[in-house]
């Protein structure tokens, strides 16, 4: 018993609380049930995860090297290819998954205080953990395409962990505003699409560079476009054009760098905002 | 304004209000929204608590009593941080554990196993001591052959009994119970009764929200009781009780001549009733086991041939304890005619156990269809008093001896 502990006050429920520890416990059991739910029944398994995006890749090779003959005119046309769906696909399902996530918990908002953050950031972990297996996919398709190894690979990291946050970030904004508007749900499937045919993941930089700089500059003012050029760069070199080269200039990566704070700011500040009220709200 | 607590104060509410919004139409879309943004939302405020200020000590077992809606989950689940207050403080000393609408938040689509270890960490466990404790609280729970079975496929006992065991044993020193006592088997029950005696003496504190008013008065130190958010007592269990039982027949049990029209063909009228004690007193509360009267009186408008005459005597939950009809002892009840006044009495020793009763009289046509004249549901209400606890609904008079097979065969043959 804790017979001398200091008194605290209660003042509701937060979307961050108490101690870091119990924050991250938590974030990660959370993630890891939800994970092992995430293929429960399903014969294949954790292999869901893999192939999904391995069988989207197979699809859209057949289309753009064998229909639209688009591989033909870039090398590596199937990393280029698989770098893409790979990190948008994580992408997509967290920030899909998180829109319900908060309402699918609503047996423990409505019962539990904890802090409500953990909610969004688990389902990004849970998603991590995917994005971690299908690496290892990209990393094996490396090694049989015969690509160099090379020093910049050591920087893949940065981008992919840009992309947890900018993931994470936008989960929280549509968990939180799914509470009281349930249109969020439509209206991001829609986005979802959109952006899947914004950014540059069958089609490879160079041919929006083609297009004229306006445009390309256009393209990578999405964050999430500049993250899939900068890490195909790092893992093919020149051959894959780096942001900088593609929009022409260094400073000009500053707006897709505020439009990524933005966005996880954004996401942050809208769900401190609502976390209050979600257990009433729901 | 702000203060921290006493050393001894585990619980401190400072003048806690809590106002819910009811929107009278829910605005879910954007579209409702753009479409209608001038249109002024029927919002409708409930004052779900106003002004609560208590103290709990440290080691108090502590009991919330109040009708439905009086404002006792919405308190819990200020204290719990699950809702936010309007105004007021809330202080806490210690690690609290909530169990609140019988259930700690469980994942129906998780096996128990997985559940227990979210729910544990989620009230401050470590995984290391969550995993520690996960054994004891399957056992506790019973729940052995279950532990990989889908939440969703437990009975709403299975999962009341592995929450409440998640909840004693994260070995919190705060527990906020919500009505628990009221589900589950009888021998669950008592498992639970005994979990929470321990609990007491091992000094925590506990918050127990009920409307048994038998475990307010076993258990507590001292009780509060809500009514429409507001604190109308605070203080000795068996005070509080009583209080419940005002504020329960201020609801129930009006004199009848108050309650309006009755349910039958309204050719006779029950105008009153009422309870005697063996004085021949009007009383609302009888001591157990001692002699006591149920009366009613019944005003006639038009002439009766033969009526019947009848009491129900139920009790809390509803359940008939007692059923009298004057067919049964006297031929004939006579004959009356319109503007003539009775009065019924039915004379019993009270053998009922202690709690809240309620007294519901009627009359009937003496004919084949037995077609009611009046019938006033739960009309008075009286507490029976003092006694032992009973774990039935009566406690008839009785012998009790302890024989052995020799002695029994003994004295029956010497009989």
């Amino acid at each position: 018993m804790t017979s001398e502990a200091a008194a605290y006050r209660v003042a509701g429920p937060k979307a961050i609380s108490g101690e870091w520890r119990r924050f991250w416990h938590l974030t990660l059991t959370l993630a890891y049930t939800d994970w092992k739910l995430r293929f429960f029944g399903s014969v294949l398994g954790y292999l869901w995860s893999l192939l999904r995006p391995l069988m989207l890749f197979g699809i859209l090779y057949f289309v753009f090297s064998l229909i639209v003959r688009i591989g033909d005119r870039v090398q590596h046309y199937p990393l280029v290819l698989l770098v893409g769906i790979v990190l948008f696909a994580y992408f997509g399902e967290v920030t899909s998954q998180c829109v319900e996530c908060v309402v699918d918990r609503e047996q423990l908002v409505r019962k539990v205080s904890f802090p409500r953050m953990v909610v969004p950031l688990s389902v990004a972990l849970s998603g991590t953990f995917s994005l971690a297996l299908n690496l290892v996919a990209v990393a094996v398709f490396v090694a049989a395409s015969g690509v160099d190894p090379r020093l910049s690979w050591l920087l893949l990291p940065i981008p992919l962990l840009l992309l947890v946050a900018l993931a994470a970030g936008v989960g929280m904004l549509v968990s939180a505003l799914y509470v009281p508007f349930r249109d969020v749900r439509p209206i991001w499937e829609v986005v979802l699409q959109g952006l899947f045919y914004a950014t540059p993941i069958f089609f490879p930089i160079q041919f929006v560079m083609g297009q004229g700089q306006l445009l390309t500059r256009l393209v990578l003012v999405n964050p999430l476009a500049d993250i899939i050029v900068e890490s195909r760069h790092l893992l093919l070199g020149p051959e894959a054009p780096s942001v900088a080269t593609a929009a022409g200039s260094s400073a000009w990566l500053l707006i897709p760098a505020v439009a990524l704070a933005g966005a996880v700011g954004l996401g942050f500040w809208v769900f401190n905002a609502l976390a209050p009220r979600v257990a009433e709200d729901l | 304004m702000t203060r921290q607590p006493p050393d001894d104060v585990s619980v401190a509410v400072h003048d806690v209000s809590k106002t819910f919004r009811l929107p009278h139409e829910q605005v879910h879309t954007l579209k409702e929204r753009a479409l209608h943004p001038f249109r002024k939302r029927k919002i409708e405020e409930l004052r779900a608590l106003v002004d609560v200020s208590v103290d709990i000590r440290k080691g108090e077992f502590f009991g919330i009593v109040g009708r439905n809606g009086s404002g006792k989950t919405t308190l819990m689940k200020c204290l719990a941080g699950i809702y936010r207050t309007d105004a007021g403080e809330i202080w806490l000393r210690g690690r609290m554990a909530p169990f609140i609408e019988l259930g700690v938040g469980f994942n129906p689509d998780l096996t128990a196993r997985d559940n227990v270890m979210i729910n544990a960490i989620m009230l401050g466990l470590t995984p290391a001591q969550a995993r520690e404790r996960y054994d004891p609280i399957i056992e506790f729970a019973e729940l052995e052959r279950f532990v990989d079975l889908k939440l969703k496929n437990y009975s709403s006992g299975m999962q009341v009994r592995l929450a409440f065991a998640v909840m004693v044993y994260v070995d919190a020193d705060l527990l906020l119970i919500d009505e628990v006592l009221a589900v589950g088997d009888a021998a669950f029950q008592r498992k639970c009764h005994d979990a929470l005696v321990r609990a007491r003496d091992q000094g925590r504190t506990i918050l127990l929200v009920t409307h048994d008013m038998n475990a307010v008065q076993r258990y507590c130190h001292r009780a509060m009781l809500l009514d429409n958010g507001n604190v109308v007592a605070i203080g000795d269990p068996h005070m509080v009780a009583r209080r419940y039982d005002d504020v329960n027949r201020e609801v129930y049990g009006q004199p009848v001549a108050a309650v309006g029209p009755g349910a039958g063909d309204g050719a006779a009228a029950i105008t009153d009733a009422w309870i005697e004690d063996e004085e021949g007193k009007r009383s609302d509360s009888i001591p157990q086991g001692r002699p006591c009267r149920v009366c009613a009186q019944v005003q006639f408008r038009a002439a009766i041939e033969d009526p019947l005459f009848g009491f129900s005597v139920t009790d809390e939950r509803q359940r008939v304890v007692m059923s009298v009809n004057s067919g049964r002892m006297i031929s004939r009840s006579g004959s009356f005619h319109g503007g003539e006044t009775v009065t019924i009495e039915v004379s019993f020793d009270c053998v009922f156990a202690s709690g809240n009763y309620f007294i519901s009289p009627e009359v009937r046509h003496r004919d084949e269809e037995r077609r009611l004249i009046d019938h006033r549901d739960n009309a008075a209400a009286f507490v029976v008093s003092g006694g032992k606890p009973v774990a039935g609904i009566v406690d008839l008079p009785h012998d009790v001896q302890i024989l052995r097979v020799e002695e029994r065969a003994g004295a029956r043959s010497v009989g």
